[in-house]
Order: C-alpha cells, then structure tokens, then sequence
C-alpha cells in the first residue's frame, strides 16, 4: 500500500517541463510503437492468412466426405468461374472431388447471428440428392457449455450427415425428428441451435439456385 | 490485494486458456516494465501514464499477432480478452507503483514474479473450473461417462464463485499463521 501512496504526483519543487517536451515524449513513443506494430502485422499477416486457409482446407475435407481434391469457384454475374488464389470479394464456393475425379458436392461458407455473435460456419452439399453431408462451425462465441455444443455435441452434429434441403431446413424439439429435413434442437441452447438452422437456410437460398444447375463433371 | 483479476472470469474455464492468458500477461508485463524502467528519467511525470499505456498497448497489441499467428487455435478461445490485457490494473500498477522508480534489473526480476503468480493464480481457477464443468482437465477426460459437468463452472458465475472460494481458502491461511 506504501507504494501507492507515494505516487501521487509530486510537483512542486521541480520546475515544470516544457509542453513541447511532453509533445516530443509522446510523440517519439507513439514513433517507435508504430514502427514495432507494422513490423508485427506484416511478419505475422502470411502466418495468419495461411493458418485460416489451412482452417478452411481442413473443414472442406471434413463436410465433404471421401472429398480428397477441390476447385474453389467464385460466382461471377450469375454463373460459376473458376478462381485461383486469394479471395477476390465475390461469393466463392469449394467443388470437392473423390479418388475417381467424380466432384462428390459443393463446400458451402455461411455466416448468421447467433446468440452472442455470429456463427460462421461452412457446410457439404450433394445437389444430386439435395441433401447436406456434413457441418463444421468455423467461427462462434456461443455460451460454454450450453450453446457450444452446436459444434461439441455429436448427437447434434450428427443432424447434418444426411439432411434433407427440401423443402426448407427446420428445428424440432430434441428427439422429434421425423423427417428427413428436420434438426434435433439441443435442449438448453435453442437461439444456437435456430442460428445453425438459418445458417443452412442461408446458406441454401444463397447458393442453391446456381449448384443445382451445375452438371456433374 | 487481488490485483489485475479482471480477465479471470471470461477466460479461466478452461487450464489451457488460463495458461495461455497467464502467460500473454506475463510477457506483456516483462516488456512494459522494463521498458519504463529503462526510461524512467527520460518520460516526464505529466505525460508518463500516457506514455505506459502506449508501451503496454504496444506490446499487447504484438502478442495478440503472434498468438493468432502461432497458435490459432488458443487465439481463438481468448478472443477479444487479448487486447483487453492493456486496461489490466496488474500491468500499469507494478508500472506506476514499481518499474518507474526502480533499475531495469529490478523491474524485471519484479515483472517476472508478478507474471508467474498471476499465471498460477489464473491456472490454478482454470483448473477447478475445467475439472468442475467439463469434467477434463488439459483437455484430458478425468471422469467417466457418468460424470454429469456443472455447466455454471464454465459459465461467467463459476469464476467468481471459484475464486471467492480461493480467497476464503486463503485468507483462513492466512489468519492462522
């Protein structure tokens, strides 16, 4: 507590220093903290960038099963173009293809709101059978424990191997799924579980005209 | 004095994160405190808070990179709480209370010993939080299936049930000897 005490300012006694010095002092330290800031953004920035395209690769994989190889595909005035490198603004989605060559689906990016904050998340869609294989959530701040398991649960998760699209994803109560277009909601996390729903909606209305008319190469 | 508790609540659910933010924590005070030390004479007394913050943001701001570059996945987890690491009263306290008065030497071997009970204080409620409310520890399940994890523990209330409890553990320490 000594410590605290003795700083209170003292300044009396000293004479005071000029503005310009108390200019310089905070100019020079803002200076070299810029400095040291730019030279940490540019070394880490590629680190970033190919840790989330990592992320990315990893999670298409993982909604596409038996997917070993994919062209990503931006839309462009209505109609699929091949894109190569970085990410040029445009909607993009990922075709994935098996050992054959035979493109198994599209990989499908969506983001919604969600309980806390948005729930990003990217999931597998077979548009011959209409029906999503499979959900990973890339990003999320849902409640520990409770709306964290819209990505823990593997009861929850298993909702999305085989669901239909048609004619609209929807959220029952758990353990009433009937249809092969519904989602088990879990039991204390309903706002997650209806932002992983509408997600998929998203999703689905965003993309679903343009893939379905994609012939299978 | 239970300085510097701030970020405790929001990342202490999991051993791991608590590590991680104990650790950030202490890196950040490490650079901050010597850097005032070392500057100590140069930083005039009307602008010298100012100038800290600068110093600590500097430095917070550098960890919050490297973590999202290294280590994806904890970056993560402690989210916005990175950043918040400039407003811990523990960092700018030992920098007005201690750095700014004392040699570079001192300041350091201070900052350090601050940063590692800081780390074990965090850790020690990521600890009986993870075990309480996921029923793992380090990730590592302790129990079996039939372990039923109190979900408050992981939630904000469980921080500040777990460290009143520390505290109480404590201060009855304390009392006896």
């Amino acid at each position: 507590m000594e410590d605290q005490q003795n700083s209170i300012p003292v300044t009396g006694g000293k004479p005071e220093p000029s503005s310009f010095r108390l200019v310089a002092t905070l100019g020079v330290a803002g200076l070299v903290s810029g400095f040291f800031l730019v030279g940490a953004y540019l070394y880490t920035l590629p680190l970033i960038q190919a840790a989330k395209a990592r992320a990315l690769e990893a999670a298409i994989y993982e909604v596409l099963p038996g997917c070993v190889r994919f062209d990503a595909y931006d839309l462009k005035s209505g109609a699929l173009v091949k894109a190569e490198g970085a990410a040029t603004g445009l909607p993009r989605v990922f075709a994935g293809y098996d050992k054959e060559g035979t493109r198994i689906g599209f990989a499908i990016q969506s983001a919604v709101p969600g309980f806390q904050d948005v729930v990003a998340g990217i999931f597998g869609y077979v548009p011959e059978t209409k029906t999503i294989v499979g959900l990973k959530i890339l990003e999320s701040k849902e409640t520990p424990g409770l709306g964290d398991k819209i990505f823990k649960d593997e009861a929850f998760k298993g909702n999305f191997v085989k669901l239909a699209v048609e004619p609209e994803i929807v959220l029952v109560k758990k353990g009433e799924k009937a249809n092969p277009n519904e989602v088990d909601a879990i039991t204390g996390a309903t706002i997650s579980s209806r932002a992983v729903v509408s997600l998929l909606n998203t999703g689905m209305k965003d993309w679903k005209g343009t893939l379905d008319k994609e012939k299978k190469k | 004095m239970v300085l510097g508790m701030c970020p405790t609540m929001a990342v202490t659910n999991t051993a791991i994160n608590s590590l991680a933010m104990g650790m950030s924590t202490l890196v950040v005070l490490l650079g901050s405190s010597t850097l005032v030390s070392l500057f100590r004479k140069a930083i005039p007394e009307q602008v010298r808070i100012t100038t800290y913050i600068v110093i600590i943001a500097t430095f917070v701001t550098v960890i919050d990179f490297l973590l999202a570059a290294l280590v994806p996945g904890v970056h993560k987890e402690l989210g916005a709480f990175i950043p918040l690491i400039v407003v811990n009263c523990l960092i700018l306290g030992r920098a007005e209370a201690f750095a700014s008065r004392q040699r570079a030497g001192l300041a350091f071997i201070d900052a350090l010993g601050m940063g590692i009970g800081f780390t074990f204080a965090l850790l020690a409620i990521g600890i009986i939080r993870e075990v309480l409310g996921s029923g793992t520890l380090f990730t590592i399940p302790l129990f079996g299936k039939g372990f039923e994890p109190w979900v408050i523990m992981v939630l904000p209330p469980g921080g500040f049930l777990t460290l009143g409890f520390l505290l109480l553990g404590f201060n009855r320490l304390r009392k006896k000897t």
